[in-house]
């Protein structure tokens, strides 16, 4: 096995709270990020509104992530990508985010991800 | 990257999203009701065709038969499984799901 | 070429399952070695032994445990399965519960990480 750092994107494109899918995938990250590996996640379409802020959950009775999102930064996952269009089309802008993202045109994304070695779709 | 879509574009996002990240060059893969895409005469065969020129775009021949399509349209190559496995041993793969 | 699978929904609701199956077939056929199959999410449920298809369709838990026999990891991931009642009890032959750290030492370890889901 290689000494080399992999490149591991997760994509975010899902909606919180109406699937598992990006709580799970948040779950995933911070896994991966305690191994030395270049790990970023990218918000795209639907997935833009897992960072919005005021999400409160408490009346789902589910836990939410936005705290566990906070944390990404202790964890090393300081690369969160958005994309541009994506806020555009919801009415939102960096502003309304949580946490502190880079937020990037599609073709840079799209440069990005073809420079990864795994994509990981959430 | 091998871009795989397998929802339908009726469905949702998945294939316009995907063009607008894909390199050009990169072929875009379509699996599952992501196939519907391929058909003739949809609303959709014109962003095919403009994706075509400038993706390669392929159809999971499995998934056109499972459905009933026996055209699709014109420039997109239909592959059976080896072929995916062929596309992907060239390409890191991307999943829109 | 070493590849490792993604599999993030269920069996028969979703054809992510059957499509990762004859990707996987595929691959085996063309040479290459498949490393594991990583059930996530709602994968999990690929490796519940108390599935009970009628007899003229295919049984998928035992797909991917034969699959497992031949040297293909079958894993579903600890965190996932606990949630939705996935124990060692129900667990299909030939598969593993396993953490999310295994999964990414096989991101690092193969050439191509393919994910199916929804």
């Amino acid at each position: 096995m290689g000494e080399e750092i992999k490149k591991i994107m997760h994509v975010v494109r899902t909606a919180p709270h109406g699937t598992i899918y990006p709580y799970e995938g948040l779950e995933m990250v911070l896994i991966m990020a305690a191994y030395e590996q270049e790990i970023s996640m990218t918000f795209i379409g639907d997935g833009v509104y897992c960072l919005k802020k005021d999400q409160d959950t408490s009346k789902l009775a589910i836990k939410g992530f936005m705290k566990t999102l906070g944390v990404l930064e202790d964890y090393d996952v300081e690369k969160l990508f958005v994309d541009r269009i994506s806020l555009e089309e919801r009415g939102l802008t960096e502003e309304d985010l949580y946490v502190a993202v880079e937020v990037l045109e599609s073709p840079a994304i799209g440069k990005l991800m073809a420079q990864q070695d795994v994509i990981i779709p959430h | 990257m091998l871009h795989c879509i397998n929802l339908s574009p009726f469905c949702g996002e998945s294939f316009t999203t995907c063009l607008r990240f894909a390199q050009d060059q990169d072929p875009i893969l379509l699996i599952q009701d992501g196939v519907y895409a391929a058909q003739t005469g949809t609303k959709f065969a014109s962003l095919v065709e403009s994706a075509l020129a400038k993706n390669p775009v392929f159809a999971l021949e499995s998934d056109l038969l499972a459905r009933g399509i026996t055209t699709t349209l014109e420039g997109v190559q239909v592959i059976d499984y080896d072929g995916f496995v062929g596309l992907a041993e060239k390409h890191q793969v991307n999943s829109w799901l | 070429m070493r590849f490792g699978i993604l599999l993030k929904e269920g069996p028969y609701n979703h054809q992510a399952a059957d499509t990762a199956y004859h990707f996987v077939q595929a691959a085996l056929k063309r040479g290459h070695e498949v490393e594991a199959v990583f059930l996530y999410n709602d994968g999990v449920y690929n490796a519940n032994k108390l599935m009970s298809p009628p007899q003229d369709d295919r049984h998928i838990g035992k797909r991917w445990s034969e699959l497992g026999a031949n040297g293909v990891e079958i894993l579903a991931c600890i965190a996932a399965a606990k949630r939705r009642g996935i124990t060692e009890e129900v667990l299909i032959e030939n598969a593993t519960i396993t953490g999310l750290g295994q999964l990414t030492d096989i991101a690092i370890r193969v050439d191509r990480l393919v994910t199916f889901g929804d």
